[in-house]
């Protein structure tokens, strides 16, 4: 349905636009780094594309299973149009950093915020990139694959509690523990 | 009468502190349960609402299940006004600090209801940002189980507090 985004874009940005893949009417677009800012701006001008609405902004994380290590994934959507693409940006591990598309689209605000927050991906040219979900004192980005699964950071001392034995009894193969 | 059978009979009064200290022991035996009974049925709760619990608490609330029946009847929305914490929801880390602060507002005496799973123990929520139960941040008297809880083990979670607070030895001060 929204071919047409990704043969323009194509056409337009040539070798910026590592791959596309079209699969079940999920058109996807991966694009440069270095030349984000100019393609954004243009799937919002264009008169055919018209791509005003900035639905979500977030990351993945292939940790040991790709390289680069994180994708930036931006979902948009026109409202006149309505057509929407996927556009997925390549980040490394070393360098996670991604121009800020906020002054394109002031709805990416606190999209971008969440992205640093949770995946630690510093949106260059964001007005305010400071944490939006966690508290300041959190160290580290909860999101990545490499931050321990049962790792908390409490606010306050916690109290001891006293560990109250079940009295149904489990065999031990049942328990999902190692 | 002799000094030995002094010495054998039940009271002997000898100082003033003492007597003050048997008199006040006298007066809290006969006056606990009255106290006790007039506490339980006058609860004033102050919903910490956080998450989805929240609906059920609504409905508990409501008039199909009715908790003014128990004499549980109005949230006040002041710790200061409360004796009663329900905690209805998930506890995050963030959270925490807020939720001491509102129990500690709390004037003595005060009781508190973790309300749902998320509360009682965290839930299904083992993660970077949920506190295993509220019990870790502040002392709970009742937990009610349920995800979210039928609205009857509500009300049954609150008739075993009024037992609890029925129950009572040593909170009355005079």
């Amino acid at each position: 349905m929204a071919q047409i985004i990704l043969e323009r874009l194509q056409r337009k940005f040539g070798d910026a636009v590592l791959a596309v893949s079209s699969e079940h009417g999920d058109e996807t677009a991966v694009v440069q780094r270095d030349r984000l800012v100019e393609i954004a701006q243009f799937l919002r001008d264009d008169p055919e594309l018209q791509l005003d609405l900035p639905v979500c902004c977030t990351a993945i994380d292939w940790y040991q299973k790709r390289e680069p290590r994180f994708e930036v994934v931006y979902h948009l959507f026109s409202l006149r149009r309505r057509h929407r693409i996927a556009v997925k940006v390549p980040v490394s591990e070393a360098d996670p950093t991604c121009p800020s598309l906020t002054p394109i689209w002031r709805g990416m605000n606190w999209h971008e915020r969440e992205t640093w927050d949770l995946y630690g991906i510093r949106f260059t040219g964001h007005p305010n990139l400071k944490r939006i979900l966690l508290y300041e004192e959190f160290v580290g980005h909860p999101l990545r694959k490499d931050y321990p699964v049962d790792k908390q950071q409490p606010l306050v001392k916690l109290r001891p509690v006293r560990e109250v034995p079940t009295q149904r009894q489990v065999p031990p193969e049942m328990l999902n523990k190692p | 009468m002799s000094e030995e059978n002094l010495l054998q009979s039940e009271v002997v009064v000898t100082r003033r502190a003492d007597a003050e200290s048997w008199l006040r022991q006298q007066i809290e035996r006969l006056s606990q349960p009255v106290i006790n009974w007039s506490r339980k049925y006058s609860l004033f709760g102050y919903p910490f609402v956080t998450a989805c619990c929240g609906m059920e608490y609504m409905s508990v609330n409501s008039p199909r299940y009715d908790l003014a029946r128990f004499g549980a009847e109005f949230p006040r929305f002041s710790p200061r006004q409360a004796d009663l914490l329900w905690i209805v929801g998930t506890i995050s880390h963030k959270q925490a600090p807020i939720l001491r602060r509102v129990y500690e507002q709390m004037a003595d005496p005060k009781w508190v209801i973790a309300f749902g799973v998320c509360a009682s123990t965290g839930g299904f929520y083992d993660n970077y940002a949920t506190v295993q139960g509220a019990d870790k941040v502040i002392p709970v008297d009742v937990y009610i189980p349920g995800c979210p809880p039928r609205p009857e083990q509500v009300l049954d979670g609150l008739r075993m507090l009024q037992d609890k607070i029925q129950a009572e030895r040593g909170r009355v001060m005079i």
